[in-house]
């Protein structure tokens, strides 16, 4: 199967890049559009900040491309992230690719330590073949200060401080908030679940 | 919940795993891949790559080992030692690293901190802080991968925290000096004082020496993050014993 992680030029390409290979099968890396759009399934990788990876994505003209794609498409942390409307980071409004309907926001963490860092429990709310042998209270590794709140999008939630969205899809198009590369058996069979969705 | 996390830590000199009592007298403990796959599949939370000699020598981690460690396992991990810019840092998160954590190089350059919190984010700048208790008080040293060259930095560890922080760091780990080494338990006294301070992620460093002490860490200086070295090499402490006790001692655990 033929599997392309975006490159976005940002930092944890080939942390995803090796949990693939740990599934046996080779990504192809790449900015390339025609590329992009002939491949099964999709990456869109991610961490940092919001405004530099959308500016990042524009200037390479990719805009477009991810928001034409009719393929199984997963992003990542910050890569989920990009799929919404709206990234409100502090005083910073991002306009995201729109794949999803709704909004970025810091994550509101009460008085815990920020940002969520660490290993969090998952708790199922809607039932999809990316949960394919995920039990309830499985653990992700998180590493994030913004979040999606729930909605009708939302497959698994996670709570810290507040509870927020875990893990999300919507039409083709899934999202992870967590990094299935660094989680563990948990991560892996998301991945390998993810290879096998049809759409 | 989020589960409180267990963080061995691999000293690494010239490219083999090493371990000093209170930062002397290495002794060879294993290669880093060998034992990387060991602690992830033992269900170790995370790990922490500490080039020890790096700071000292004027010199940076090799990304070569760190592609290949990011290759082997499924559990994050952080690198540090003698990252003192903003491209050093890029090189070791694009060879695969999680986090990347400075200690010394913060110390003589705090405005690296804001830099690198901008060029890649908050959540993967990690501040190592090297404190010794004197007289009552808590003071940060530096570069104390060489007992010779180990300098006072004239900081206050508290107030060191603070500064991190306010700086954009993601997370601290405090390796209480007195303890390192000696598994007499973590310094819990500065722990609470530091986490009273910390907004942050904490992680404990330096003490560990039997279960009890993890949990009393946990327990009693709310970190939310063990670190420990020896205990894990030596085979004092097994991994999957540890974490099946603090599970069930009520600590939130992930097994």
């Amino acid at each position: 199967m033929s599997l392309v992680i975006v490159n976005t030029g940002v930092a944890n390409i080939s942390s995803v890049k090796f949990a693939f290979e740990r599934l046996g099968i080779t990504p192809i890396v790449t900015d390339t559009p025609e590329i992009i759009r002939s491949a099964a399934r999709i990456i869109l990788p991610g961490v940092g900040a919001a405004p530099l990876a959308m500016e990042t994505i524009n200037s390479k003209g990719l805009t477009p491309v991810l928001q034409s794609l009719t393929q199984p498409v997963m992003g990542i942390c910050l890569g989920m992230q990009l799929l919404f409307e709206t990234l409100e980071e502090g005083e910073t409004t991002t306009k995201g690719l729109g794949l999803i309907p709704g909004t970025v926001e810091r994550l509101d963490t009460q008085s815990l330590p920020t940002p969520h860092m660490g290993w969090n429990t998952l708790a199922i709310t809607r039932k999809d073949p990316i949960l394919s042998e995920i039990n309830a209270n499985d653990y992700a590794y998180f590493v994030h200060g913004f979040s999606v709140k729930i909605g009708s999008y939302t497959l698994s939630k996670t709570t810290y401080g507040s509870e927020f969205s875990a893990i999300v899809r919507h039409n083709n198009i899934y999202g992870c908030q967590f990094h299935p590369e660094r989680s563990a058996k948990t991560g892996a069979k998301i991945l390998e679940n993810f290879l096998k969705v049809s759409i | 919940m989020l589960a409180r996390r267990i963080i061995p830590c691999l000293d690494v000199r010239a490219g083999r795993v090493v371990k000093g009592v209170q930062f002397k007298n290495h002794e060879d403990v294993g290669d880093i891949i060998e034992l990387a796959l060991r602690y992830s599949q033992q269900g170790a939370d995370e790990l922490v790559f500490y080039d020890i000699t790096a700071s000292v020598d004027n010199r940076t981690v090799s990304p070569n080992w760190i592609q290949a460690v990011s290759r082997a396992i499924d559990i994050p991990f952080c690198v540090a030692g003698g990252i003192n810019s903003v491209e050093a840092a890029r090189a070791r998160l694009s060879a695969g690293a999680d986090k990347i954590s400075i200690n010394s190089p913060a110390l003589q350059n705090p405005d690296l901190i804001n830099q690198l919190s901008a060029a890649f984010g908050q959540q993967c700048i990690v501040i190592g802080i090297d404190s010794f208790t004197e007289n009552g008080t808590y003071r940060v040293k530096s570069h104390t991968g060489d007992p010779e060259k180990t300098r006072e930095t004239g900081r206050a560890t508290l107030d060191w925290v603070q500064e991190v922080i306010q700086r954009g760091a993601g997370e601290i780990v405090l390796n209480c000096m007195n303890q390192d080494g000696v598994r007499k338990g973590y310094d819990l006294e500065q722990l609470n004082a530091v986490r009273m301070v910390c907004s942050v992620p904490l992680i404990a460093s330096g003490g560990a020496g039997e279960t009890q002490h993890f949990q009393d860490v946990f327990e009693r200086a709310n970190v939310d993050g063990a670190l420990a070295a020896s205990v894990f090499h030596k085979s004092i402490i097994a991994i999957p014993d540890l974490k099946a006790d603090l599970k069930r001692a009520g600590v939130e655990i992930r097994l």
